[in-house]
Protein backbone atom coordinates (compact mmCIF):
# COMPACT_ATOMS: atom_id res chain seq x y z
CA UNK A 1 0.00 0.00 0.00
CA UNK A 2 1.09 3.58 -0.59
CA UNK A 3 1.47 5.86 2.42
CA UNK A 4 2.37 9.52 2.79
CA UNK A 5 3.99 10.73 5.99
CA UNK A 6 5.61 14.09 6.68
CA UNK A 7 8.88 13.06 8.30
CA UNK A 8 10.86 15.83 9.96
CA UNK A 9 9.05 18.42 7.86
CA UNK A 10 9.54 16.67 4.51
CA UNK A 11 6.64 14.97 2.75
CA UNK A 12 7.54 11.34 1.99
CA UNK A 13 5.69 8.75 -0.05
CA UNK A 14 6.51 5.08 0.07
CA UNK A 15 5.06 1.75 -0.91
CA UNK A 16 4.98 -0.43 2.22
CA UNK A 17 3.58 -3.72 3.40
CA UNK A 18 0.71 -3.16 5.85
CA UNK A 19 2.66 -5.00 8.54
CA UNK A 20 5.59 -2.57 8.33
CA UNK A 21 6.18 -1.09 11.78
CA UNK A 22 6.68 2.65 11.99
CA UNK A 23 10.19 2.19 13.40
CA UNK A 24 11.09 -0.12 10.51
CA UNK A 25 9.71 2.42 8.06
CA UNK A 26 11.73 5.25 9.59
CA UNK A 27 14.98 3.28 9.76
CA UNK A 28 14.73 1.29 6.52
CA UNK A 29 12.58 3.30 4.11
CA UNK A 30 13.64 6.77 5.30
CA UNK A 31 17.18 5.85 6.38
CA UNK A 32 16.74 7.59 9.73
CA UNK A 33 18.59 5.29 12.10
CA UNK A 34 18.67 7.67 15.06
CA UNK A 35 15.49 5.99 16.31
CA UNK A 36 16.54 2.77 18.03
CA UNK A 37 14.85 -0.57 18.49
CA UNK A 38 15.43 -1.68 22.06
CA UNK A 39 13.05 -4.23 23.56
CA UNK A 40 10.72 -4.41 20.53
CA UNK A 41 7.84 -4.99 22.98
CA UNK A 42 6.77 -1.40 23.78
CA UNK A 43 8.43 -1.51 27.19
CA UNK A 44 11.70 0.39 26.84
CA UNK A 45 10.84 3.53 24.87
CA UNK A 46 14.08 3.60 22.83
CA UNK A 47 11.95 3.86 19.67
CA UNK A 48 9.99 6.92 20.88
CA UNK A 49 9.17 9.47 18.17
CA UNK A 50 6.63 12.29 17.96
CA UNK A 51 3.42 11.62 16.04
CA UNK A 52 1.69 14.93 15.40
CA UNK A 53 3.70 16.30 18.33
CA UNK A 54 2.97 13.53 20.85
CA UNK A 55 5.33 10.80 22.00
CA UNK A 56 4.56 7.30 20.72
CA UNK A 57 6.47 4.02 20.63
CA UNK A 58 7.23 3.45 16.97
CA UNK A 59 7.81 -0.30 17.46
CA UNK A 60 4.15 -0.70 18.42
CA UNK A 61 2.51 1.12 15.56
CA UNK A 62 2.13 0.31 11.90
CA UNK A 63 3.48 2.84 9.41
CA UNK A 64 0.04 2.65 7.79
CA UNK A 65 -1.49 4.16 10.93
CA UNK A 66 0.73 7.22 10.52
CA UNK A 67 -0.41 7.77 6.91
CA UNK A 68 -1.31 11.46 6.60
CA UNK A 69 0.41 12.43 9.86
CA UNK A 70 3.60 14.24 10.77
CA UNK A 71 6.40 12.31 12.45
CA UNK A 72 9.40 13.89 14.15
CA UNK A 73 12.49 11.82 14.94
CA UNK A 74 15.65 12.78 16.80
CA UNK A 75 17.14 13.86 13.44
CA UNK A 76 14.40 16.45 13.02
CA UNK A 77 14.70 18.11 16.40
CA UNK A 78 17.58 20.54 15.85
CA UNK A 79 17.05 23.79 13.95
CA UNK A 80 20.01 23.68 11.57
CA UNK A 81 23.12 23.91 13.74
CA UNK A 82 21.05 24.96 16.73
CA UNK A 83 20.25 22.03 18.99
CA UNK A 84 16.84 21.75 20.57
CA UNK A 85 17.00 22.91 24.21
CA UNK A 86 16.41 19.31 25.37
CA UNK A 87 19.36 18.08 23.27
CA UNK A 88 21.51 20.93 24.60
CA UNK A 89 20.54 20.11 28.18
CA UNK A 90 21.32 16.39 27.77
CA UNK A 91 24.74 17.44 26.43
CA UNK A 92 25.50 19.91 29.21
CA UNK A 93 24.19 17.77 32.09
CA UNK A 94 25.56 14.50 30.71
CA UNK A 95 22.10 12.96 30.47
CA UNK A 96 23.44 9.74 28.98
CA UNK A 97 25.87 6.95 29.60
CA UNK A 98 26.00 4.39 26.77
CA UNK A 99 23.60 6.50 24.70
CA UNK A 100 21.29 3.78 23.42
CA UNK A 101 18.18 5.09 25.18
CA UNK A 102 19.05 8.74 24.53
CA UNK A 103 17.12 9.42 21.33
CA UNK A 104 13.96 7.98 22.87
CA UNK A 105 14.55 9.79 26.16
CA UNK A 106 14.97 13.11 24.36
CA UNK A 107 11.81 12.63 22.30
CA UNK A 108 9.81 11.56 25.38
CA UNK A 109 11.13 14.64 27.21
CA UNK A 110 10.15 16.99 24.37
CA UNK A 111 6.60 15.61 24.45
CA UNK A 112 6.48 15.79 28.25
CA UNK A 113 7.59 19.43 28.31
CA UNK A 114 4.99 20.25 25.69
CA UNK A 115 2.30 18.88 28.02
CA UNK A 116 3.86 20.04 31.32
CA UNK A 117 6.14 23.02 30.53
CA UNK A 118 7.33 23.50 34.09
CA UNK A 119 7.38 20.05 35.70
CA UNK A 120 8.50 19.10 39.18
CA UNK A 121 11.22 16.47 39.54
CA UNK A 122 8.51 13.94 40.40
CA UNK A 123 6.52 14.84 37.30
CA UNK A 124 9.64 14.33 35.18
CA UNK A 125 10.30 10.93 36.76
CA UNK A 126 6.70 9.85 36.16
CA UNK A 127 6.68 11.44 32.71
CA UNK A 128 9.60 9.33 31.48
CA UNK A 129 8.40 6.09 33.08
CA UNK A 130 7.97 4.63 29.60
CA UNK A 131 11.69 4.96 28.87
CA UNK A 132 14.22 2.60 30.36
CA UNK A 133 17.94 3.35 30.78
CA UNK A 134 19.79 0.10 31.25
CA UNK A 135 22.80 2.07 32.53
CA UNK A 136 20.41 3.37 35.23
CA UNK A 137 21.60 6.88 34.45
CA UNK A 138 18.31 8.43 35.46
CA UNK A 139 19.74 11.05 37.80
CA UNK A 140 21.37 13.10 35.07
CA UNK A 141 18.53 12.45 32.65
CA UNK A 142 16.09 13.99 35.12
CA UNK A 143 18.51 16.89 35.72
CA UNK A 144 18.70 17.42 31.96
CA UNK A 145 14.94 17.52 31.51
CA UNK A 146 14.54 19.97 34.40
CA UNK A 147 17.30 22.17 32.98
CA UNK A 148 15.68 22.10 29.55
CA UNK A 149 12.36 23.12 31.07
CA UNK A 150 14.00 26.07 32.75
CA UNK A 151 15.75 27.07 29.55
CA UNK A 152 12.55 26.79 27.52
CA UNK A 153 10.71 28.88 30.11
CA UNK A 154 13.27 31.65 29.49
CA UNK A 155 15.25 31.11 32.69
CA UNK A 156 19.00 30.93 32.95
CA UNK A 157 21.08 28.03 34.11
CA UNK B 1 9.53 -9.00 15.60
CA UNK B 2 7.33 -8.65 12.55
CA UNK B 3 3.67 -9.69 12.55
CA UNK B 4 2.29 -12.17 10.05
CA UNK B 5 1.07 -10.54 6.83
CA UNK B 6 -2.46 -9.16 6.76
CA UNK B 7 -4.69 -7.03 4.57
CA UNK B 8 -5.21 -3.52 5.88
CA UNK B 9 -8.60 -1.84 5.62
CA UNK B 10 -9.37 1.62 6.92
CA UNK B 11 -12.87 2.14 8.30
CA UNK B 12 -14.33 5.54 7.48
CA UNK B 13 -17.09 5.38 10.10
CA UNK B 14 -18.56 3.10 12.75
CA UNK B 15 -21.12 1.85 10.21
CA UNK B 16 -18.35 1.15 7.73
CA UNK B 17 -16.37 -0.77 10.37
CA UNK B 18 -19.34 -3.04 11.03
CA UNK B 19 -19.79 -3.61 7.29
CA UNK B 20 -16.11 -4.49 6.96
CA UNK B 21 -16.34 -6.92 9.89
CA UNK B 22 -19.39 -8.58 8.36
CA UNK B 23 -17.57 -8.93 5.05
CA UNK B 24 -14.37 -10.40 6.43
CA UNK B 25 -15.81 -12.52 9.23
CA UNK B 26 -13.85 -14.24 11.95
CA UNK B 27 -10.48 -13.55 10.33
CA UNK B 28 -10.77 -9.79 10.79
CA UNK B 29 -9.75 -7.82 13.87
CA UNK B 30 -10.49 -4.23 14.73
CA UNK B 31 -7.45 -2.01 15.32
CA UNK B 32 -7.95 0.95 17.65
CA UNK B 33 -4.81 2.29 19.36
CA UNK B 34 -3.11 -1.08 18.93
CA UNK B 35 -1.42 -1.03 22.32
CA UNK B 36 -2.62 -4.56 23.12
CA UNK B 37 -3.24 -6.04 19.68
CA UNK B 38 0.04 -5.09 18.00
CA UNK B 39 2.24 -6.72 20.69
CA UNK B 40 0.13 -9.89 20.35
CA UNK B 41 0.52 -9.77 16.57
CA UNK B 42 4.28 -9.27 16.86
CA UNK B 43 4.48 -12.38 19.05
CA UNK B 44 2.18 -14.07 16.51
CA UNK B 45 -0.22 -14.97 19.28
CA UNK B 46 -2.76 -13.11 17.13
CA UNK B 47 -2.67 -13.60 13.35
CA UNK B 48 -5.68 -11.81 11.86
CA UNK B 49 -5.72 -11.87 8.08
CA UNK B 50 -7.57 -8.55 7.88
CA UNK B 51 -7.08 -5.51 10.12
CA UNK B 52 -9.85 -2.94 10.12
CA UNK B 53 -8.19 0.28 11.32
CA UNK B 54 -10.51 2.54 13.33
CA UNK B 55 -7.96 5.35 13.47
CA UNK B 56 -10.02 7.67 11.27
CA UNK B 57 -13.34 7.11 13.02
CA UNK B 58 -13.05 10.38 14.91
CA UNK B 59 -16.73 10.59 15.83
CA UNK B 60 -16.23 7.82 18.40
CA UNK B 61 -13.86 10.01 20.40
CA UNK B 62 -15.86 12.10 22.89
CA UNK B 63 -16.75 12.54 26.56
CA UNK B 64 -20.28 13.90 27.07
CA UNK B 65 -22.72 14.61 29.84
CA UNK B 66 -25.73 12.46 28.93
CA UNK B 67 -27.99 13.43 31.83
CA UNK B 68 -27.95 10.50 34.24
CA UNK B 69 -24.55 9.24 33.06
CA UNK B 70 -21.35 10.24 31.30
CA UNK B 71 -20.93 8.84 27.78
CA UNK B 72 -17.39 8.08 26.63
CA UNK B 73 -16.77 7.24 22.97
CA UNK B 74 -14.97 3.93 22.57
CA UNK B 75 -12.09 5.52 20.64
CA UNK B 76 -11.35 8.12 23.33
CA UNK B 77 -7.67 7.86 24.18
CA UNK B 78 -6.46 7.30 27.73
CA UNK B 79 -4.73 10.70 27.57
CA UNK B 80 -8.05 12.40 26.82
CA UNK B 81 -9.78 10.53 29.65
CA UNK B 82 -7.11 11.34 32.23
CA UNK B 83 -7.16 15.08 31.41
CA UNK B 84 -10.91 15.58 31.00
CA UNK B 85 -12.56 18.25 33.18
CA UNK B 86 -16.06 16.77 32.97
CA UNK B 87 -14.81 13.42 34.27
CA UNK B 88 -12.88 15.21 37.02
CA UNK B 89 -16.19 16.51 38.35
CA UNK B 90 -18.51 13.64 37.53
CA UNK B 91 -16.50 10.41 37.61
CA UNK B 92 -13.07 11.03 39.09
CA UNK B 93 -12.27 7.35 39.44
CA UNK B 94 -12.16 6.66 35.72
CA UNK B 95 -9.86 9.61 35.15
CA UNK B 96 -7.50 8.52 37.92
CA UNK B 97 -7.36 4.93 36.66
CA UNK B 98 -6.76 5.99 33.04
CA UNK B 99 -3.82 8.10 34.25
CA UNK B 100 -2.02 4.96 35.42
CA UNK B 101 -2.42 2.87 32.29
CA UNK B 102 1.00 2.05 30.82
CA UNK B 103 3.04 5.18 30.24
CA UNK B 104 2.68 8.48 28.37
CA UNK B 105 3.43 6.93 25.00
CA UNK B 106 0.86 4.19 25.56
CA UNK B 107 -1.76 6.68 26.78
CA UNK B 108 -1.23 8.81 23.67
CA UNK B 109 -2.36 5.88 21.52
CA UNK B 110 -4.44 3.48 23.60
CA UNK B 111 -8.22 3.85 23.79
CA UNK B 112 -10.75 3.02 26.49
CA UNK B 113 -12.80 0.92 24.07
CA UNK B 114 -9.75 -0.98 22.94
CA UNK B 115 -8.90 -1.81 26.53
CA UNK B 116 -12.45 -3.00 27.23
CA UNK B 117 -12.77 -5.04 24.03
CA UNK B 118 -9.39 -6.68 24.62
CA UNK B 119 -10.69 -7.93 27.97
CA UNK B 120 -7.35 -8.42 29.69
CA UNK B 121 -7.82 -9.29 33.38
CA UNK B 122 -4.54 -7.49 34.12
CA UNK B 123 -5.79 -4.19 32.64
CA UNK B 124 -6.91 -1.41 34.94
CA UNK B 125 -9.87 0.10 33.08
CA UNK B 126 -12.00 -3.05 32.69
CA UNK B 127 -11.92 -3.56 36.47
CA UNK B 128 -12.73 0.10 37.12
CA UNK B 129 -15.70 -0.10 34.75
CA UNK B 130 -16.84 -3.30 36.44
CA UNK B 131 -16.74 -1.53 39.83
CA UNK B 132 -18.79 1.31 38.35
CA UNK B 133 -21.47 -0.98 36.88
CA UNK B 134 -20.73 0.65 33.53
CA UNK B 135 -22.78 -0.08 30.43
CA UNK B 136 -21.23 -0.85 27.05
CA UNK B 137 -22.99 0.12 23.82
CA UNK B 138 -22.38 -2.25 20.95
CA UNK B 139 -23.12 -1.76 17.27
CA UNK B 140 -23.79 -4.63 14.92
CA UNK B 141 -25.33 -5.00 11.47
CA UNK B 142 -28.87 -3.67 11.74
CA UNK B 143 -28.78 -2.08 15.15
CA UNK B 144 -27.19 -1.55 18.52
CA UNK B 145 -27.61 -3.00 21.98
CA UNK B 146 -26.30 -2.53 25.48
CA UNK B 147 -24.32 -4.94 27.63
CA UNK B 148 -23.80 -4.50 31.37
CA UNK B 149 -20.17 -4.65 32.49
CA UNK B 150 -21.09 -7.53 34.81
CA UNK B 151 -22.11 -9.60 31.75
CA UNK B 152 -19.32 -8.50 29.43
CA UNK B 153 -16.10 -10.19 30.54
CA UNK B 154 -16.43 -13.92 29.83
CA UNK B 155 -12.92 -15.37 30.04
CA UNK B 156 -9.25 -14.64 29.40
CA UNK B 157 -9.23 -12.07 26.55
CA UNK B 158 -12.80 -13.15 25.85
CA UNK B 159 -15.81 -10.82 25.97
CA UNK B 160 -19.47 -10.85 25.05
CA UNK B 161 -18.64 -9.09 21.77
CA UNK B 162 -19.49 -11.14 18.68
CA UNK B 163 -17.03 -11.13 15.75
CA UNK B 164 -19.27 -8.73 13.78
CA UNK B 165 -19.80 -6.29 16.65
CA UNK B 166 -18.15 -2.96 17.43
CA UNK B 167 -18.02 -1.41 20.90
CA UNK B 168 -19.02 2.22 20.37
CA UNK B 169 -19.64 3.79 23.78
CA UNK B 170 -18.93 3.32 27.48
CA UNK B 171 -21.48 4.75 29.94
CA UNK B 172 -20.38 5.46 33.49
CA UNK B 173 -22.50 6.73 36.40
CA UNK B 174 -22.00 10.16 37.92
CA UNK B 175 -20.11 9.17 41.06
CA UNK B 176 -18.54 12.57 41.64
CA UNK B 177 -14.94 13.74 41.88
CA UNK B 178 -14.04 11.60 44.92
CA UNK B 179 -15.36 8.51 46.67
CA UNK B 180 -12.90 6.05 45.19
CA UNK B 181 -9.52 4.46 45.80
CA UNK B 182 -7.17 2.83 43.31
CA UNK B 183 -4.34 0.60 44.50
CA UNK B 184 -2.00 -0.75 41.85
CA UNK B 185 0.93 -2.93 42.85
CA UNK B 186 3.66 -3.49 40.30
CA UNK B 187 7.43 -3.77 40.15
CA UNK B 188 8.07 -1.11 37.54
CA UNK B 189 5.99 2.03 37.12
CA UNK B 190 4.83 1.21 33.57
CA UNK B 191 4.00 -2.45 34.20
CA UNK B 192 0.62 -4.08 34.35
CA UNK B 193 -0.62 -4.52 37.91
CA UNK B 194 0.66 -7.64 39.66
CA UNK B 195 -2.59 -7.13 41.54
CA UNK B 196 -4.78 -4.04 41.56
CA UNK B 197 -7.89 -2.90 43.37
CA UNK B 198 -10.50 -0.31 42.43
CA UNK B 199 -12.96 0.66 45.16
CA UNK B 200 -15.72 3.09 44.26
CA UNK B 201 -18.85 4.33 45.96
CA UNK B 202 -21.49 3.60 43.34
CA UNK B 203 -25.26 3.90 43.68
CA UNK B 204 -25.02 4.13 47.48
CA UNK B 205 -22.79 1.09 48.01
CA UNK B 206 -19.06 0.48 48.00
CA UNK B 207 -18.06 -1.62 45.02
CA UNK B 208 -14.70 -3.36 44.90
CA UNK B 209 -13.11 -4.78 41.74
CA UNK B 210 -9.92 -6.81 41.45
CA UNK B 211 -7.29 -6.60 38.70
CA UNK B 212 -5.30 -9.70 37.72
CA UNK B 213 -6.93 -12.07 40.20
CA UNK B 214 -8.45 -14.48 37.67
CA UNK B 215 -9.20 -14.95 34.00
CA UNK B 216 -11.43 -11.85 33.96
CA UNK B 217 -11.66 -8.67 36.01
CA UNK B 218 -13.58 -9.63 39.12
CA UNK B 219 -15.87 -8.06 41.71
CA UNK B 220 -14.85 -8.90 45.27
CA UNK B 221 -18.27 -10.18 46.27
CA UNK B 222 -17.25 -11.31 49.74
CA UNK B 223 -15.78 -7.92 50.53
CA UNK B 224 -18.85 -6.08 49.28
CA UNK B 225 -21.19 -8.32 51.27
CA UNK B 226 -19.15 -7.81 54.45
CA UNK B 227 -19.17 -4.04 53.94
CA UNK B 228 -22.93 -4.07 53.41
CA UNK B 229 -23.24 -5.74 56.82
CA UNK B 230 -21.12 -3.04 58.42
CA UNK B 231 -17.73 -4.77 58.58
CA UNK B 232 -14.62 -2.68 59.15
CA UNK B 233 -12.18 -2.24 56.25
CA UNK B 234 -9.78 -4.76 57.80
CA UNK B 235 -12.50 -7.35 58.41
CA UNK B 236 -14.03 -6.88 54.96
CA UNK B 237 -10.61 -7.06 53.27
CA UNK B 238 -10.03 -10.51 54.76
CA UNK B 239 -12.56 -11.77 52.16
CA UNK B 240 -10.66 -10.24 49.19
CA UNK B 241 -9.29 -13.48 47.73
CA UNK B 242 -12.55 -15.45 48.01
CA UNK B 243 -13.68 -16.81 44.68
CA UNK B 244 -10.53 -15.72 42.87
CA UNK B 245 -8.23 -17.88 40.75
CA UNK B 246 -5.02 -15.90 40.34
CA UNK B 247 -2.35 -17.18 37.98
CA UNK B 248 1.27 -17.95 38.72
CA UNK B 249 3.81 -16.06 36.66
CA UNK B 250 7.25 -14.47 36.93
CA UNK B 251 5.93 -11.71 39.18
CA UNK B 252 3.92 -13.64 41.74
CA UNK B 253 2.61 -16.99 42.92
CA UNK B 254 -1.16 -17.40 43.42
CA UNK B 255 -0.66 -17.31 47.20
CA UNK B 256 1.23 -14.03 46.97
CA UNK B 257 -1.46 -12.55 44.75
CA UNK B 258 -4.12 -13.56 47.30
CA UNK B 259 -2.08 -11.86 50.01
CA UNK B 260 -1.71 -8.74 47.86
CA UNK B 261 -5.46 -8.67 47.20
CA UNK B 262 -6.22 -8.66 50.93
CA UNK B 263 -3.63 -5.97 51.67
CA UNK B 264 -4.58 -3.74 48.74
CA UNK B 265 -8.32 -4.04 49.42
CA UNK B 266 -7.71 -3.02 53.04
CA UNK B 267 -5.65 -0.03 51.91
CA UNK B 268 -8.29 0.95 49.37
CA UNK B 269 -11.12 0.70 51.90
CA UNK B 270 -9.16 2.72 54.42
CA UNK B 271 -8.42 5.40 51.83
CA UNK B 272 -11.84 5.73 50.23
Amino acid sequence: MKIGITVNGTAQEHEVEPRTLLVQYLREACGLTGTKVGCDTSSCGACTVLLDGESVKSCTMFAAQADGSAVTTIEGLADGDQWHPVQQAFHEHHGLQCGYCTAGMVMAAVSLLDEIPNPTEREVRIGIEGNLCRCTGYHNIVESVLAAAEQMQGGSR
Amino acid sequence: MIPAAFDYVRAESADDAVVQLAEHGDDAKLLAGGMSLIPLMKLRLATPTVLVDLGRVHDLSYIRDAGDHIAIGALTRHRDVETDDLLARECGVIRAVAAQVGDNQVRHRGTIGGSVAHGDPASDLPAALLALDATFVVQRPGGQHEIAAADFFRGFLETALEPDELLTEIRVPKTGPNGFAFEKFNRRAQDFATVGVVAARTNGATHVALINMGSTPLRAGGVEAALAQGASPADAAAHAAEGTEPVSDLNATPEYREHLARVLVRRALEAI
